[in-house]
């Protein structure tokens, strides 16, 4: 079986250890990722989600993926929930919507209105 | 569905979706045949008889809502290009997908990107394990996440450097994409 080197695994375990995070997850990432997500866009978006993750190495996000949505006309979608937020849906995603999305809501703590469809169960954009 | 990468990431999310803890996605040229043979296995929960035989119908599904199209979609595509699907499945004891594409057929999709595939089945759900194993001609390949959590002796396999790792191995060893 192709493996990770030795080498490899050794240096990923110092720096998790170094950096080791306290407590749960701050924040949550969940891309929609029925039929018509993967079909309109989905696993690139969860692809974009990796890189910015790995990008500014925070420790705190969690992500996932779900089935969908209901919402199929609108895939590309993902959900982002804050510790203490109402979760707030994204839809019609593009990388470069996502990779700001990452950088202003999940890192900077302030939902991108322009590209949310709702937050909660109630309140619309 | 773009291409068949794609279509097996709907089913392995189906085989999560049925509380799989092992899925097995095998994609093998099979010398001598001008087949490209598809399994997607999984101990998943499985079907019965009733469910299997309306798997099929894109107006079936067994989630909350209208349609069920992952496997109508994946079972058109194959026999576009020559081939089929078929679906092992008892209650209980899980489920395999087969699928036959003809590989010289004009109609077959691309196969795609499986390290995303597979790099997003991991990450998306990082507690289940998944092998994916590739054989073409002389070449094979075989990963499977529960030797790569043992290896890291506690650290999550969704860590971001663990996977940036698993990408690259996946993207220098993967052969099976046009």
């Amino acid at each position: 079986m192709a493996k990770l080197t030795i080498a490899d695994l050794k240096k990923i375990k110092e720096q998790y250890h170094q950096g080791l995070r306290e407590g749960g997850f701050r924040a949550k990432i969940t891309v929609h990722m029925g039929t018509c997500g993967i079909a309109a866009g989905a696993r690139a978006i969860m692809n974009t989600v990796m890189d910015e993750l790995a990008k500014t190495g925070l420790k705190d996000v969690a992500i996932t993926t779900s089935g969908c949505a209901g919402l199929c006309s609108q895939e590309p979608m993902a959900t982002i929930e804050l510790t203490g937020e109402p979760p707030v849906k994204y839809i019609a995603l593009t990388e470069e919507k996502m990779r700001k999305i990452f950088a202003e809501h999940v890192k900077g703590g302030k939902p991108v209105k322009e590209y949310a469809l709702v937050a909660g169960h109630e309140t619309t954009y | 569905m773009e291409d068949i990468s794609l279509h097996i990431l709907d089913i392995a999310e189906n085989s999560v979706r049925a509380e799989a803890r092992l899925i097995e996605i095998v994609l093998a040229r099979e010398p001598g045949s001008d087949l490209l043979r598809i399994e997607v296995n999984d101990d998943g929960r499985g079907m019965d008889a009733a469910t299997l035989a309306k798997a099929r119908d894109p107006f079936f599904t067994t989630k909350h809502k209208r349609t069920g199209l992952g496997i109508p979609l994946l079972s058109q595509a194959a026999e576009q290009a020559g081939g089929s699907l078929t679906i092992d499945s008892n209650p209980g004891r899980g489920t395999r997908v087969t699928v036959l594409f003809g590989w010289a057929h004009l109609d077959r999709p691309p196969v795609g990107d499986m390290a995303a595939t597979v790099l997003t089945l991991i990450a998306g759900h990082p507690d289940r394990d998944y092998i994916y194993e590739e054989r073409e001609g002389e070449h094979s390949f075989r990963i499977d996440t529960r030797e790569i959590k043992n290896d890291l002796e506690g650290m999550p396999i969704s860590e971001p450097a663990v996977l940036s790792a698993i990408r690259d191995l996946l993207k220098q060893n993967i052969r099976i994409r046009e």
